[in-house]
């Protein structure tokens, strides 16, 4: 079994990426598990075609504890045999969300949600590493490879990069392992090169280069992945070609992250951002 | 305070040092250089503290400390009988500090008191969601199932910190709507270096939520005063009240043992604020005087010799009605302490002990000891500041060794070198020198024991001292030295 973590800045498309990826795997024969680690829980609606599944924490809450809940309350499979489970959490501004993706983690292991049939278990985790609770993924233990999933824009690839220091981090004491870039492309200038290039930077690979196609957004209107809604269409290959290149990926490395004048020069390298000029830093447009 | 610093034979400034030399030699260097400042011989005449006090324990050592929750709940929330008291967090906090200080209350269980345990049980759920309904509801259901309730006290544990709950916001929208005064005091066990914190955060609470709400019922009178610091540990409070009052004086509020919410809330009206325990209320005492200009005043009524000192003390910032009641009492009492001190100082005389408590009773309780012929060897505080060493100095005998927040190991090769007959302390030392063979006394709760304040409890003490160090039972009890 293979547990495999994907981070990425928020809104990156990480969700949407995991579950067309976890179906190019289901359609390759695989069998797979998908922990959403994120109170949000839109990590599995488009496997189960649900607006959202019960999580494992909102019923931890309607039942009074952990002890009371039962593995099949929380786990349901969807297309391709995909099991799914949510961790939940609470809504912003309230409680801890960290603790919820502890318990709900902790759970699935003390009731046997991970069954030696699984080539893979995917965790799809909210945006950033901010607490404890968000690294529970990568702890000892658990998944050991990760996918960041980023853009050509400079704030996602900062993050990337940012997600790498953390990753560095944990590598240094486990076994956790940075497994490669996967590019959900946004149609910015040179983005694959740009992109190729940090990978080969931090020590990583560009896995792969995800096209921007509407049908992505075409097949979520109807809660489905792109494989299931239209199996024929290019960007179903897309995501069998990820799906493929991770079944098949053996290069994890100790990523070398990039220090912030590095990611700088490598902008400017390929004309994304100008030479630094101190004088027009903090100064407001002129009035025409 | 004696005029002359005391000596004991055969312990010098050097003997001391060396003492301590020999214990830190235990430590790695990072250790020992952190610790060495926390130990020193004493200097009954040094202007400053001769220890640093006040400091993260050092990790690695075992620490006889507490945390900023055990000082609110345990130490000055706790005590307050007619409210209900919410530890707020998982069940164990609430549950270890019920009244394991030996508060005493006085009053009807359920109708004027409310000695009883609550809390709001965090299980996962709560940590996840977050707690504030349910704090709400408990709110809610304690007033329904106790309306004579005076007020609720919301004390915060670890979690509730943690995860960011808003326990302010709660307790005012639900003060305005039951109508009863809902006090919540942020004083997470994490904050702090010891439970120091928790009483300071305290007695900000009643600051800013309690004092000036409420006036006394009966008129003022020039003899009013309150005690404040005394939690009636064994029954403290009963006997210090009955004394002061036979004296003259009008105890209109105590703070907080068997204290009363509204009593508390008047103490701005007072004359004079008399404080026992210095460490864990003296904020308040001095809020009280910037803002409401009532003078307050330290004092000691721990043996016979120490009560006297204090009652002409407390005699002399009142008129001549007061101080001649303060004669009459001492003429009462005196030959009926030194009954007393005839029938166990025979036993006692000569006899060593040494003391770690709190932030009071290593320099409190010294006068007490000697009273009975006994000599103090040895002091320290878990959690003092600079300014509770600065008055135990000139309480102690010269050069003897006096340790800030002492780890296990260093107390006990402190006891093996100076061999003391009696050791006063809390249930954590307890059984680790009673197994040694030597005589011990909890001194946090008075052992099941108390009261020891005034002159009905220096009789008491008298007792237990007696019995602890004098009973046959450490004949049978082979002393490893």
């Amino acid at each position: 079994m293979r547990q495999i973590a994907i981070y990425g800045k928020g809104g990156i498309g990480k969700s949407t990426t995991t579950q067309n990826t976890v179906a190019g795997l289901a359609s390759l024969g695989k069998k797979v598990m998908i922990v959403g680690c994120d109170p949000k829980a839109d990590s599995t609606r488009l496997i189960l075609h649900a607006k959202a599944q019960n999580t494992v924490m909102d019923l931890v809450r309607e039942l009074g504890t952990v002890e009371d809940l039962e593995l099949q309350d929380v786990m349901k499979v969807g297309y391709g045999d995909v099991k799914c489970v949510e961790s939940g959490g609470p809504e912003p501004g309230v409680g801890c969300a960290g603790r919820g993706v502890i318990t709900a983690i902790n759970f699935l292991e003390e009731n046997g949600a991970y069954t030696p049939d699984l080539d893979f278990v995917f965790y799809d985790v909210l945006g950033d590493v901010v607490c404890g609770g968000f690294a529970m993924p990568i702890r000892e233990g658990k998944a050991e490879e990760i996918y960041i999933v980023c853009s050509g824009e400079m704030m996602a690839m900062y993050a990337a990069n940012n997600i790498a220091k953390g990753i560095l981090k944990y590598a240094s004491s486990g076994k956790v392992r940075l497994a490669g870039l996967i590019c959900n492309a946004r149609k910015t200038d040179m983005e694959y090169e740009l992109i190729s290039a940090l990978a080969a930077k931090l020590g990583t690979q560009m896995i792969h280069f995800v096209p921007r196609d509407n049908q992505v957004q075409r097949a979520e209107l109807r809660r489905m992945t792109v494989i299931e809604y239209s199996p024929d269409h290019p960007q179903a290959n897309e995501y069998r070609t990820l799906a493929q290149k991770i079944a098949d990926n053996k290069m994890l490395v100790v990523p070398t992250p990039l220090e912030m004048e590095e990611l700088e020069d490598l902008l400017m390298e390929f004309g994304i951002m100008e030479a630094e000029d101190e004088s027009v830093v903090g100064v407001v447009e002129k009035a025409a | 305070m004696s005029e002359t610093p005391k000596k004991i034979e055969g312990i010098t400034k050097e003997s001391t040092q060396a003492m301590i030399d020999t214990a830190l030699a235990a430590y790695p260097e990072k250790g020992r250089k952190k610790r060495a400042p926390h130990l020193a011989p004493n200097d009954p005449e040094g202007s400053s503290s001769c220890v640093k006090s006040n400091r993260k324990t050092v990790p690695g050592v075992m620490s006889a400390r507490g945390c900023a929750y055990a000082g609110a709940k345990g130490v000055v929330w706790g005590p307050i009988r007619d409210m209900v008291h919410v530890s707020h967090g998982p069940v164990g906090c609430g549950w270890y500090s019920w009244g394991t200080r030996r508060n005493l209350m006085s009053g009807t269980n359920g109708v004027d008191q409310f000695g009883m345990q609550f809390t709001s049980d965090f299980q996962e759920k709560d940590i996840v969601y977050g707690g504030d309904k349910k704090l709400r509801t408990l709110l809610e259901e304690a007033h329904e199932l106790f309306p004579l309730a005076k007020g609720i006290s919301v004390l915060s544990e670890c979690p509730v910190g943690l995860i960011g709950d808003d326990i302010n916001s709660v307790a005012k929208v639900a003060s305005k709507e039951l109508d009863i005064p809902i006090i919540p005091c942020n004083c997470e066990g994490f904050r702090g270096v010891s439970q120091s914190l928790g009483h300071h955060i305290s007695n900000d609470t009643i600051r800013d939520h309690i004092i000036g709400t409420r006036e006394f019922a009966e008129p003022a009178s020039p003899y009013d005063i309150s005690l404040i610091g005394d939690y009636n540990i064994g029954g403290d409070v009963w006997s210090a009240k009955s004394l002061l009052e036979e004296i003259g004086l009008n105890v209109k509020s105590v703070w907080t043992g068997d204290g009363e919410l509204e009593k508390i809330a008047a103490t701005h009206t007072v004359k004079l604020n008399l404080i026992h325990c210095y460490r864990s209320m003296n904020y308040m005492c001095k809020v009280m005087e910037e803002k409401y200009g009532i003078p307050w005043l330290e004092f000691n009524f721990f043996g016979p010799t120490k009560i006297k000192e204090s009652l002409r003390a407390i005699g002399a910032r009142f008129d001549q009605t007061i101080q001649d009641k303060v004669e009459v009492a001492i003429a009462k009492y005196e030959p009926i302490m030194q009954a007393i001190i005839d029938e166990y100082k025979p036993r006692l005389e000569g006899k060593k002990v040494m003391l770690l408590v709190g932030g009071l009773r290593p320099r409190h309780t010294i006068g007490a000891y000697e009273d009975l012929g006994m000599e103090c060897v040895g002091s320290g505080y878990e959690f003092a500041h600079n300014d509770d060493y600065e008055r135990t100095m000139p309480e102690m005998p010269e050069a003897t060794v006096i340790y800030d927040d002492p780890s296990e190991f260093e107390f006990e090769q402190f006891v093996h070198k100076l061999k003391p007959d009696l050791i006063g302390s809390g249930i954590k030392e307890k059984y680790v020198f009673q197994k040694m063979g030597i005589p011990f006394r909890q001194m946090h709760s008075w052992d099941y024991s108390g009261p020891y304040h005034g002159y009905q409890g220096f009789e008491v003490f008298a007792r237990d001292i007696d019995m602890a160090l004098n009973s046959p039972t450490w004949k049978l009890v082979k002393s490893p030295f």
